[in-house]
């Protein structure tokens, strides 16, 4: 019967698209991809989520229509093809998120235009989208964004908390620790220190997982 | 020592390999190394240079700093009772300032020392002596009134980040205790900078700023020459004293620890450096750091200290004999460039050696690149 014969909607093979960036692949810690972001968009938590679910859309969609796109697009000019396809959803992002979280989108200003570029997305629709059906595609790029999400979390997450002693813009430290002396650490603001944290993240994950380690 | 021996032989058995306190093997042979020389021999053949190893040479650099950091203990408490308008006794300004002092020597110690034990156990690897001299040069480099959790913050930090993630002491990329610094610097700028901070419980009317600082905002460093030279004056515990510090450059010259060309070569840039600033005092009367005397340069602020203590770090500097003259001129060069053209950052010096520490690398390829292109060029003539 050719019900048998089809695939799974998630089988094991296909899970593995969305479990393998969150943890082995990913895209930041193992392809170190899209660290600019991560730099730019982490000093507050909220942000950071507002901009992972953005890169969210984009990815997810993106590779579903590269994908549904792939047997028509000329190689020689696929490039520019793709990139039009991802600056078309990032425009309809911004509008979404300049008509319903208009503080939001002020923050992160230049960096949700600056999804086009991200090279994350550039890297799977090159890598996957371009050879692979639209369901592989898609759950490949749902797996991708969540890896850059949970990282991109993680960092805010430190970064509010000591930089700015709160989350989410609520104050976590309560104020006996400041009338104690406690400081918020200005350093955690600073852009590098987003890139230590990335590094601790990868160094965390690398000695937890030998396989990782390059020679 | 036969006590200490005794003590050391009869705790052995339980720190060794099976025994019950099988994970503190790494803190036992510190401890032992620290006394007695290891009977241990190389098995193979060795190239025997000198009977110094890295503990002696350790021990000698602390000790070179003794002088510098007696002197800031008594600076802290001069200074303390000055800001209050009192004379003391040499003794009772020195045993204030110990009081002050001793407790940032100890959190350095035992929080740089407990990470450094940590690796070290999980990694098997041996407890060296690299965080000895890092862990007496941090006190000695920071404001009296630094917090001691924000010291102890800041020496994790530099410890991790500066030298274990490079695989411990001698890969370290920058000087782990600049680096602890330029952490507290950039992380709690104001418990590093102003004019509160370095004066321990001054009076509150009494502006206590560096002499840079008042460099910095137009004012003269309102000191004389004697006072240059010996010292006392606000600025961080060990860094003001000339003579206290000249001592320590005598100590570790004389015992050959620290290279005698990078030191000259870091005061010769630093020199070079303000000479050509001061050329231009004329043109920019703005800026009145410019109209300081060359040779002040080098004698007030952290100038001295980091050309004694920090730049000669062997670790973090260059390797080639070319590359310890470059090294070291162009941390000077650029030490008083920040110090003076930098209005943010009255003091320039401890940016400046961070920032040759990383170029060290690349100054020894090139070194080494131009040698072997220079012998390929007499190679090819003679053929």
């Amino acid at each position: 019967m050719a019900a048998n014969e089809r695939e799974p909607l998630f089988s094991p093979k296909n899970l593995k698209l969305i479990t393998n960036p969150i943890n082995v692949d990913n895209p930041i810690t193992k392809q170190v991809l899209g660290i600019c972001s991560a730099l730019a968009v982490t000093v507050k938590l909220e942000p950071a989520i507002v901009m992972s679910i953005s890169v969210l859309a984009v990815m997810a969609f993106g590779n579903l229509i590269i994908s549904l796109m792939r047997n028509g697009i000329p190689s020689r000019i696929r490039i520019i093809v793709q990139l039009v396809v991802i600056a078309a959803l990032v425009i309809l992002v911004d509008q979404v998120l300049k008509a319903y979280a208009y503080d939001v989108s002020k923050q992160l200003s230049v960096f949700v235009g600056l999804i086009i570029t991200n090279c994350i997305i550039m890297g799977r629709f090159e890598a996957f989208a371009m050879a692979n059906k639209p369901w592989p595609s898609f759950l490949d790029g749902l797996g991708n964004a969540f890896g850059y999400a949970w990282i991109l979390i993680a960092v805010a997450f430190f970064r509010e908390l000591f930089g700015s002693g709160a989350l989410m813009g609520y104050q976590i430290i309560p104020d006996s620790f400041y009338d104690m002396g406690y400081v918020n650490n200005g350093l955690v603001i600073l852009p590098p220190m987003a890139l230590f944290a990335v590094a601790a993240i990868i160094w965390v994950q690398r000695s937890r997982n030998k396989e990782l380690i390059e020679d | 020592m036969k006590f200490i021996r005794n003590i050391l032989d009869s705790v052995k058995p339980h720190v060794q390999k099976g025994g019950k306190f099988q994970a503190f093997h790494s803190m036992y042979d510190a401890a032992d190394t620290l006394f007695f020389v290891p009977d241990v021999v190389t098995t193979k053949g060795s190239h025997i240079r000198d009977g110094v190893d890295m503990k002696r040479a350790m021990f000698i650099v602390v000790i070179a700093l003794v002088p510098a950091l007696l002197f800031g203990m008594w600076n802290v408490g001069f200074t303390h009772f000055a800001s209050i308008g009192e004379e003391a006794e040499i003794f009772t300004a020195f045993w204030y300032g110990f009081l002050k002092v001793l407790p940032i020597i100890l959190v350095s110690y035992g929080v740089g020392l407990g990470i450094e034990i940590a690796f070290a156990q999980s990694r098997g690897h041996e407890v060296n002596e690299g965080f000895f001299v890092s862990g007496m040069l941090i006190p000695l480099i920071v404001p009296v009134t630094t917090p001691l959790w924000m010291v102890a913050v800041a020496v994790a930090f530099a410890v991790i980040f500066g030298k274990e993630v490079f695989g411990g002491t001698g890969m370290n990329i920058v000087n782990p205790a600049l680096m602890t610094r330029a952490v507290l610097f950039f992380a709690y700028p104001s418990a590093m900078s102003g004019d509160k901070v370095w004066i321990s419980e001054s009076a509150d009317a009494i502006s206590g700023a560096t002499p840079l600082a008042e460099l910095t905002a137009g004012n003269g460093s309102g000191l004389s020459l004697f006072e240059m030279l010996v010292g006392n004056y606000a600025g961080s515990v060990g860094e003001t004293s000339v003579i206290a510090i000249g001592i320590g450059a005598f100590i570790l010259l004389f015992t050959g620890v620290a290279n005698w060309k990078i030191m000259t070569s870091f005061f010769v840039g630093g020199f070079a450096m303000a000479v050509i600033l001061h050329s231009f005092a004329g043109s920019f009367p703005d800026n009145s750091y410019l109209e300081l005397c060359p040779w002040e340069h080098i004698l007030i602020g952290g100038f001295a200290f980091g050309g004694v203590f920090m730049i000669t770090d062997p670790v973090t500097a260059t390797q080639t004999e070319t590359g310890k003259w470059i090294y070291g001129f162009l941390g000077g060069f650029i030490a008083i460039l920040v110090r003076v053209l930098n209005p943010a950052y009255p003091e320039g010096v401890m940016l400046a050696i961070l920032f040759v520490n990383i170029f060290a690398p690349t100054i020894d390829f090139y070194v080494v690149d131009a040698n072997i292109k220079k012998r390929l060029k007499r190679a090819k003539v003679s053929a």
